[in-house]
């Protein structure tokens, strides 16, 4: 296509269609529904099916409805979205279902400001359904991080048969960029794992703990079940309870022993800083500012951006700490992602938050003052 | 199929795992008639289920089977329909799910999604302790209406045919008829519904000495239709959405990708602030000039702010150009900005104030400005669109600044706008652009040289 100037949103959405995603239900939500006019334009003329659901239990119940059936499916929605996605988000987890959910952030709590941005739904996602399973977590800082991840959103459902995140932000699905999306350099295409054994009803059959299980399509040629009670292999209710605690460790095991394959961190690092800028999202992209100005006064600092929040990726943190005194954490919340960091490191390392929730940017200049100078 | 099936049925877990004299086995055994007649292809057949006793069924089938949330399992067999249409899709709820998931209930019925719903009936909760449902009838004795219920009984029929149902059937697990019923709603090429009455023998049935002769009479005291209640077929939706948004589908319009042919004067990031009112096109005339900047080599970001409402309130945009990439996509220092309405003014007044000496701000002449150190350039926006099409007022005040800054040619902007809009648009948009950028040499207020960026631009990061 070559030079373009498009927002997050439509980005996110041709992301999508590069990742062959033929299924999207969604229910019309500030900043999140040009996604939804994208696919709804987009879809069908490629084959796919997009359609507005009644509410947002709807439209990501159609989703499931189709991804067990093979498709590649997508919703996209905001805060109060997710709010009604929850109880479907255990069902994708437990039914191990690929799934990309979309959440646009705007300003919270609830309805808060529709059309303001926020970075309020970072732990919300985390831990957005009941049972506490790991998620798998990507958050873009720019438009064509948006294409990028979104694809890349696909391939890690596929991988690893679960739902996959894509936090971003009304900053970024609103804001319009000058892009190349031809010049993203994007990995192979992925396909779930299918059962090849003649054997019916094995949609969980396992063969290791952290290893996915294949799939088994429903409407495909082996008869093949699908529930989220507790399950055991075969996908019959279980109340064996070495069984579900078997099925509850896998869920856990399968994606946190992938932590190193999924991560994503973009490294800035400088040799003997002792400062270290951690962000992600549309604040990465005021660190980069800060970042630039603190070193040509002299300083040295070192910056990590986190393009995938979860599983937090540990390794990646941990080889960046070597040195460091103080880790500056920088958030369009009140201090969510740092809980995270603060867990990770040694305690004589000082990590300060730098956090704003009014709906503005948080500005290079507030970085540098309240988090890298303080 | 070469053999004839002659039960779906898995034999080997069988009984049914219901309470003696429970409605739901009857009911199972009905459907898996009703298969055995139609001899669908158990590997293109689903039965989707979900909670309550009647979402145990699944499990029993020799087809596909999916079990979900609490009267969701219509959004399932929607989405499994509509993605693979040659699917049979059954689903099996019970009528608390009809309550938890009505809007679903509406909806499917609305659309006309060809699936099949088996309601198995039963006035209350039978899983979780027989508390009154949707369907619980007047005065029915139950642990959450112990002392009667007072909420009427939702006709579910009724329901389904007022939301647009084409086939609609109610009856009991004693019909004998049942099993040709489910083999005919099955057979429906739209939405169908059946709602079955039945018992519930660990709870309703018992606390309230109901009989199976009472069913029929329940429906004749409540003027509930028994038998076929409605059969008005209409087209449905999965193939209507093959057939027009597919095969049909209007020819998708191809955007332009933005080729660099015109040069620029922008060394450095420079920051443009332009408020208005929504309705005036501040953001796709805010996008043109992005745009021309694109054609003329440089990084631009969007960044938009408006209220939740559409046509009233304040529309910002704040374009930043650059020959690098742009990271902040904030403008803490303006360098230009425009001004065209009362709601972009009452929305940017604080930051008006604060505009540094280095800022040039184009304002309609009308506006009455707070103090500010920028460098007033007061334009008869207003009266320069009102010739041409109010709605051009943003492109006439951007023509202004692309020509008094020279940021990029105003060849640039045209461009964009004959790239970009739509000829009729794109006609007055031209207009615009000459009656704008022309306010600069008549300006009264305004020193007409061609400025470059470089010389005023401030320390943006």
């Amino acid at each position: 296509m070559g030079l373009e100037f498009i927002e997050g949103n439509e980005a996110i959405a041709r992301g999508a269609l590069k990742a062959k995603c033929d299924f999207f239900a969604g229910y019309p939500i500030s900043p999140s529904s040009s996604i939804a006019y994208h696919m709804l334009n987009k879809l069908p003329r490629v084959g796919g099916v997009a359609i507005q659901g009644e509410d947002e239990i709807a439209s990501i119940g159609m989703c499931i409805g189709a991804a067990v059936t093979g498709a590649k499916a997508m919703t996209a929605t905001s805060g109060p979205g997710m709010s009604l996605y929850s109880e479907n988000i255990g069902l994708a987890v437990s039914g191990e279902t690929p799934l990309v959910i979309v959440n646009v952030q705007r300003q919270g709590p609830s309805i808060g400001s529709s059309t303001k941005g926020a970075e309020g739904d970072i732990l919300f996602t985390r831990w957005c359904t009941s049972g506490g399973q790991p998620m798998i977590v990507l958050s873009p800082a720019t438009v064509l991080e948006a294409y990028e991840l979104t694809y890349r959103a696909f391939n890690l459902a596929e991988k690893y048969r679960t739902p996959v995140f894509l936090l971003t932000n009304k900053e970024i699905g609103l804001t319009r960029e000058s892009v190349d999306l031809e010049q993203v350099e994007l990995p192979q295409l992925m396909d779930r794992t299918r059962v090849t054994i003649g054997d019916s009803c094995f949609s969980y059959r396992l063969k290791a703990l952290h290893e996915v299980p294949e799939f088994t399509d429903i409407g495909g040629d082996q008869i093949t079940r699908f529930t989220t009670s507790s399950h055991d292999e075969e996908g019959y209710f279980t109340s064996n309870h070495e069984v579900i605690q078997k099925m509850i460790d896998h869920y856990a095991a399968k994606i946190e022993s992938a932590e190193e394959d999924i991560a994503l961190v973009k490294q800035d690092i400088e040799a003997d800083a002792e400062i270290l800028m951690i962000s992600y999202g549309i604040t990465s992209r005021s660190v980069a500012v800060a970042v630039k100005k603190m070193r040509e006064q002299g300083y040295k600092v070192s910056s990590l951006t986190l393009q995938s929040l979860y599983p937090v990726p540990i390794t990646m943190i941990s080889k960046a700490l070597v040195g460091i005194k103080k880790i500056v954490v920088p958030e369009m919340n009140m201090g969510q992602y740092i809980q995270e960091i603060q867990r990770l490191i040694p305690a004589e390392v000082e990590v300060v938050g730098v956090n704003k929730m009014d709906t503005t940017l948080l500005s290079p200049d507030e970085i540098i003052e309240r988090g890298i100078l303080s | 199929m070469s053999t004839t099936i002659d039960t779906y049925l898995i034999n080997e877990i069988n009984p049914l795992p219901f309470c003696p004299g429970c409605g739901h086995d009857p009911l199972l055994k009905a459907l898996n008639k009703a298969l055995v007649k139609l001899q669908p292809d158990p590997t293109k057949t689903v039965i989707v289920t979900d909670i309550g006793c009647i979402g145990l069924s699944d499990r029993y089938f020799t087809t596909h089977g999916f079990h979900g949330l609490h009267g969701r399992s219509i959004t399932y067999a929607c989405g499994m329909k509509l993605a693979r249409p040659e699917l049979t899709v059954i689903v099996l709820m019970g009528d608390g799910g009809c309550g938890i998931g009505g809007t679903h209930l509406l909806n499917v019925a609305r659309r006309n999604i060809d699936i099949t719903l088996l309601i198995a009936n039963n006035f209350n909760y039978g899983m979780t302790g027989g508390q009154h449902s949707v369907s619980t009838p007047f005065s029915g004795i139950t642990p959450t209406t112990p002392m009667g219920n007072l909420e009427g009984a939702m006709d579910l029929c009724r329901t389904a045919i007022a939301a647009g149902a084409g086939w609609v059937y109610r009856g009991t697990t004693f019909d004998k008829d049942l099993p040709d019923r489910i083999a005919e709603a099955i057979n429906q090429p739209g939405f169908s519904m059946l709602d079955i009455w039945e018992m519930c023998t660990a709870y309703y049935m018992l606390s309230n000495k109901l009989k199976k002769k009472d069913l029929v009479g329940i429906m004749g005291r409540n003027n509930f239709k028994y038998g076929l209640v409605a059969n008005n077929p209409r087209p449905e939706y999965g193939a209507q959405y093959r057939a027009t948004y597919v095969d049909m589908a209007t020819p998708e319009h191809k955007p332009h990708a933005i080729e660099t042919k015109f040069d620029n004067n922008v060394t450095r990031q420079t920051g443009i602030v332009i408020a208005g009112s929504a309705g005036q096109k501040v953001r796709s005339a805010a996008g043109l000039l992005a745009q021309s900047s694109m054609c003329a080599g440089l990084s631009v970001t969007q960044k938009v702010d408006y209220p939740n409402t559409v046509m009233t309130g304040h529309s910002v945009s704040e374009i930043i150009v650059s020959p690098e990439r742009i990271n902040y996509t904030a403008i803490d220092t303006v360098d230009y900005f425009v001004l065209i309405s009362e709601d972009g003014l009452k929305n940017t007044k604080s930051r008006i104030k604060k505009l540094p000496s280095t800022c040039r701000l184009y304002v309609e002449k009308s506006l009455e400005l707070p103090h500010t150190e920028a460098k007033i350039i007061r334009l008869p926006l207003m009266a320069t669109a009102k010739k041409i099409n109010r709605l051009s007022i943003c492109i006439v005040a951007l023509a202004a600044l692309v020509k008094d800054s020279g940021i990029v040619n105003l060849d640039a902007f045209a461009e964009a706008i004959t790239a970009f809009q739509k000829p009729a648009a794109a006609e007055i948009s031209l207009r615009a652009l000459e009656e704008g950028s022309a306010l600069i040499q008549t300006g009264q207020e305004v020193n007409c040289s061609r400025r470059t960026v470089h010389n005023k631009i401030s320390n943006q990061p």
